[in-house]
């Protein structure tokens, strides 16, 4: 990753390199902003300037199966709000709420591009796309069986 | 044989950029190359950079990425004979919301993208390129790292290009979640492993971009509209649209249509033709209320505004853009001050927090609206809203503000008296102040 920078650039890594760091990590904690800023020959303290500004990036693990269901406008008006709140209670979760045995973790998002087949879920990376209430029930059973 | 695709493509279809979709196996370099593939770029390549900088201009294509600035103007701005290495930089950070093309131009024909930033390579006498995508789409950055891999292993990018002697390495970047990073400038900081925040202009991009070095920077879709405006001439791509719109593009389609989804069409295509024939037509048999043209930053048309063409100028006459493409058609049951509301609690979340009155602005429009939706509306706050909107358009360093101001005044304007009627029923003696 880094070699893809021109030279005395490593700092452009940051963002890509603590991302699949998270993915691995399942947060951004104190010992992987160091590790970070060793790698890219910066300090910690512009890693983690960086971490409170991007909104996939989080310092608290999220769940195994992150459940993502955007509301924004394309989604809200063919159900997206619907399905959020279904989401919340099938999960029993809020916003940003993680479940107690660490299983799912729930979040309202934003625009994800996939406004022309809504409403949208993601899970993980996962899109899944004109989503029904049945169809979201039966994804996360699915899940909960699999795990 | 056909692959099945996210939508059915329609008819009505001019199919220039998206002609690949659907073939089987269209993502792989095998494929593009039995349909047209790299063809453009061996023409270029036996062409002077001024020659190429003309037939682009000659197309009059413009950024695909919302601003729609003319493409070959922008190329002429860089610095060719610079001393200090050149980049070209893909905007593929898609956040507008209503907006879902360029992942699409990736996930089915990445290959005709890696021969547009060639192309813009051979122009710039750039040898380096980046392709910032949005951290959601993991799985798009996983197909063009797969494309990038197979261009490399097969001789069409690193060294000695498909015997060119011209050079380019070609890389991916993630995003991580943020809206921002679509503004061009943001971007860059971005890519530099910043947070993302607008920087002042001038100096522009071209001049001092990526790591202060010339910087050609433009949309997916731009990019990828280049392969065909060499192999078919500057001429011929231009005869698709209008005059100063020419050719194509994708018209994302979303909200009450029966049949949304995303379209390849010629610059100028009547709007209502889009609703009604591209998009079969309002769901349920309901009316049309309104139309947001071109992402959820575009002022908001009233049904009665839409029987225009889609070009640039036409849609900014009738008061509104075509922005990033992204049509997000309302019906007749929208609750409007339920749409103003979620518009701005998605800018109130993503201003960067760099302009004082975007980040105040947006928040306390958000608060305000939050609070008039909820049944505390009061009858001040319809001028406040305005009043709020109109203060913060035009006064931060990038357009994120006016994106949060234009369809807030817009809907204030246009739909005043659906605010009238909430506070007809939410009653008198039920307001609270402190919302």
């Amino acid at each position: 990753m880094l070699q893809s920078y021109p030279e005395g650039k490593k700092r452009s890594a940051v963002v890509p390199m603590l991302i699949y760091a998270q993915d691995e990590t399942g947060a951004v904690t104190a010992e992987l902003i160091e590790e970070v800023a060793k790698r890219c020959e910066v300090t910690p303290l512009q890693v983690d300037e960086v971490v409170g500004y991007y909104s996939m990036l989080h310092r608290k693990p999220q769940g195994k199966f992150h459940v993502q269901v955007c509301t924004n406008i394309s989604c809200m008006l063919v159900g997206g709000t619907e399905l959020y709140d279904q989401a919340c209670k099938k999960l029993g979760l809020g916003h940003k709420q993680t479940a107690a045995d660490g299983v799912f973790s729930l979040e309202e998002v934003e625009c994800m591009g996939a406004c022309s087949w809504a409403p949208m879920v993601a899970i993980n990376y996962d899109y899944h796309h004109n989503v029904t209430p049945e169809q979201f029930d039966a994804l996360i059973e699915g899940l909960k069986r699999a795990q | 044989m056909a692959k099945k695709l996210y939508n059915e493509p329609s008819p009505l279809e001019t199919k220039v950029i998206s002609k690949r979709w659907g073939l089987e196996g269209s993502e792989t370099l095998d494929v593009y190359l039995a349909n047209d593939g790299f063809k453009a770029f061996l023409k270029a390549r036996e062409m002077t950079p001024e020659a190429i900088i003309e037939e682009v201009k000659t197309s009059a294509l413009r950024g695909r990425g919302g601003a729609g600035f003319p493409t070959g103007l922008k190329w002429s701005f860089v610095p060719r004979t610079s001393p200090k290495p050149k980049y070209i930089v893909v905007n593929g950070d898609e956040s507008e919301p209503g907006t879902c093309k360029d992942r699409l131009l990736i996930e089915y024909d990445p290959h005709n993208l890696i021969e547009g930033i060639l192309i813009a390579g051979l122009a710039m006498d750039a040898h380096k390129g980046y392709i910032y995508i949005r951290g959601e789409y993991r799985f798009v950055i996983e197909k063009m790292n797969k494309a990038i891999a197979e261009a490399y292993a097969r001789g069409y990018l690193g060294k000695n290009i498909a015997g060119t002697g011209f050079d380019f390495d070609l890389y991916t970047h993630s995003g991580a979640g943020a809206y921002e990073c679509g503004e061009e400038t943001a971007l860059l900081d971005s890519l530099e492993g910043k947070r993302g925040v607008p920087r002042m202009k001038p100096p522009f991009p071209a001049v001092a971009g990526a790591w202060a070095s010339p910087t050609l920077l433009n949309n997916v879709e731009t990019f990828a509209s280049v392969p065909a405006i060499i192999r078919d001439g500057g001429a011929a791509y231009a005869a698709l649209g209008t005059p100063k719109n020419g050719g194509t593009r994708l018209l994302c389609l979303s909200g009450h249509v029966n049949k949304p989804g995303v379209y390849e069409i010629p610059l100028g295509f009547p709007m209502m033709k889009a609703i009604n024939e591209l998009g079969g037509g309002m769901r349920n048999g309901k009316k049309l209320k309104a139309v947001v043209p071109g992402g959820s930053s575009c002022p908001i048309l009233l049904a009665s505004e839409c029987d225009i063409a889609m070009d640039y100028d036409t849609v900014a006459k009738a008061g509104s853009m075509l922005g990033s493409g992204g049509m997000v058609v309302l019906d007749e049951d929208t609750d409007m001050v339920a749409v103003a509301l979620r518009i701005m609690r998605f800018y109130a979340h993503e201003s960067c927090g760099w302009c004082i009155p975007c980040r105040e602005g947006t928040t306390w429009l958000r608060k305000i609206l939050q609070r008039f939706n909820d049944g505390g509306g009061r009858h001040e706050d319809i001028a406040l809203i305005g009043d709020v909107a109109k203060n913060m358009f035009g006064r931060t360093f990038c357009a994120l503000g006016d994106a949060a101001a234009m369809p807030t005044m817009s809907i204030i304007q246009k739909f005043s008296h659906e605010f009238e009627e909430r506070l007809a029923k939410q009653g008198s003696g039920l307001v609270s102040i402190n919302g």
